[in-house]
């Protein structure tokens, strides 16, 4: 029993970091496209899905995907129908799903929706969560020449052939399924930190693309790593990941720039 | 000389207003055809339209095989984000699949330093900005480059360094320019076409026949200021 336990927290450990890295990518590309405070914004989009589920008694990740893929779907709809900056839109979906969420979420549960649930790993599970991680740090490998022409100048990038429109529909994408994995360990308020804060600390490190990239994944895996430890050792969950959100705000704002 | 494209009654209509209305012209082969019309007239417009970047009506045909360099008028890039010069030049010979030696040749040709290409692009001046612009736009080895007034905010030397490049780029490497300029000197001693556009319409020629005093003042509403006599002295 106890060796099951053992194999399964190691299973939560490995994805975590292996999680950490995927965020710290996204959130990257996610600060150069000032849509940091979207993930945030759009973790709240999953609680709709998850209230739901919540209600409905079945997996709260199925439920979170759902509203998560959705809404994602209807920001890129809307960016490319108005024109709107992508902040502009993703506040307004926000708005709107952060009121559905509280409705219909029931009280015992939103706590677990809001900063997640330290459940054992199968190997089902560890296999599944480190394929869509590794999908998400390949991805976005992938695509980065093309986030970086777009970035530089949207119209510079499609006349050298790239395609801005699918490329920011992937981004929001690979963003919501970051999120989604996320989901699974921390809950939507501390995925969306962890899409944020290591980008912030990476970017007040560097200037140079590579090494703000490598900055930003070390710091997530760190804060992950940290976390995991702070949350076994010495204080409760809630309080291990209040104290992550605060730590990693003293490291941005006391670091020069 | 092969036609390279072929536009045909071109209409351009933003938010309910036509920009340009029923356009016909041509560019061959090692052109260098110049768009010059007053402030406002959709010179920029027209660019983005043959660029593919705007809605329009009528027939815009590039040649099969056609490869274009864009260096817009100004590019409104985020200047705190954490890219050199070297970052984005990489970036687009990455997604081109050039290989390392394509990237050298561009950089040499621009006469781009070692500490410019690891730059960050926040702290680049006007005229450094403009010069990465041009090498970008040639990464891939481009036969058509389109420059929406290159020189608007150089100084007089960048800009003669600017308009040599040009020229050699046309005569040595036989690339055709569509070239957008307010500088009527500057279009008389390069362009080999002109096309004018302005409120009573749009003109299409050799330098010769549209740079008229009686055309350009029509187009301007203003008598022209532009010296013939450079094409003769200074003829690049």
């Amino acid at each position: 029993m106890s060796w099951l336990t053992h194999t399964s927290a190691g299973y939560s450990v490995l994805l975590a970091l292996l999680f950490a890295v995927a965020a710290g990518l996204v959130g990257s590309f996610g600060l150069m496209k000032r849509m940091l405070l979207a993930g945030d914004v759009i973790s709240h989009v999953a609680l709709p899905g998850l209230g739901l589920a919540f209600l409905l008694k079945i997996n709260p990740l199925i439920g979170a995907a759902t509203t998560l893929f959705l809404g994602t779907l209807l920001i890129w709809h809307l960016q490319k129908k108005t024109g709107l900056a992508t902040e502009n839109i993703i506040g307004v979906v926000f708005a709107a799903s952060l009121g559905i969420g509280a409705a219909v979420t029931p009280n015992d549960d939103i706590i677990e929706a809001l900063f997640g649930k330290n459940l054992a790993i199968s190997l089902f599970g560890f296999l599944l969560g480190t394929l869509a991680a590794g999908f998400i740090i390949a991805a976005i490998w992938n695509l980065r020449d093309r986030l970086v022409l777009t970035l530089f100048s949207p119209d510079l990038a499609a006349v050298t052939g790239v395609n801005v429109s699918r490329v920011n529909l992937y981004f929001l994408l690979l963003f919501s399924l970051t999120i989604l994995v996320g989901l699974r360990f921390m809950g939507s308020l501390l995925t969306g930190s962890l899409i944020i804060l290591p980008a912030a600390i990476g970017r007040r490190l560097t200037n140079k693309m590579s090494h703000f990239l490598i900055a930003s994944c070390l710091a997530s895996t760190l804060s992950v790593g940290a976390g995991f430890l702070l949350n076994t050792t010495l204080v409760s969950q809630i309080w291990s990941r209040t104290l992550y959100r605060h730590g990693c705000s003293l490291i941005i704002c006391d670091q020069p720039v | 000389m092969k036609t390279i494209l072929s536009v045909q009654h071109l209409t351009v209509n933003l938010d309910g207003h036509s920009i340009i209305p029923d356009l016909c012209f041509e560019l061959h082969g090692q052109d260098m055809l110049a768009i010059i019309g007053p402030n406002g007239s959709g010179k920029t417009v027209l660019l983005r339209t043959l660029l593919n970047l705007l809605p329009y009506q009528g027939k815009i045909e590039w040649v099969e095989g056609t490869r274009i360099g864009y260096v817009p008028q100004r590019v409104a890039a985020d200047r705190q984000l954490p890219l050199s010069v070297r970052d984005l030049l990489n970036a687009k010979a990455h997604f081109l699949k050039l290989s390392q030696t394509d990237t050298e040749r561009i950089v040499s040709l621009t006469s781009l330093t070692p500490e410019l290409l690891n730059a960050n692009i926040g702290v680049l001046s006007g005229g450094q900005f403009q010069k990465i612009l041009i090498a970008l736009a040639l990464l891939g080895q481009p036969n058509v480059i389109l420059f929406d007034e290159p020189t608007a905010s150089l100084d007089e030397l960048t800009e003669e360094r600017v308009y040599e490049l040009l020229h050699r780029l046309k005569e040595e490497h036989g690339i055709a320019v569509i070239l957008v300029s307010h500088d009527l000197s500057i279009v008389y001693r390069n362009a080999t076409a002109v096309l004018c556009i302005g409120k009573n319409g749009a003109c299409f020629g050799s330098p010769k026949e549209v740079l008229t005093p009686e055309a350009l003042e029509a187009l301007y509403s203003a008598p022209p200021k532009y010296y013939q006599h450079l094409r003769e002295h200074h003829g690049l």
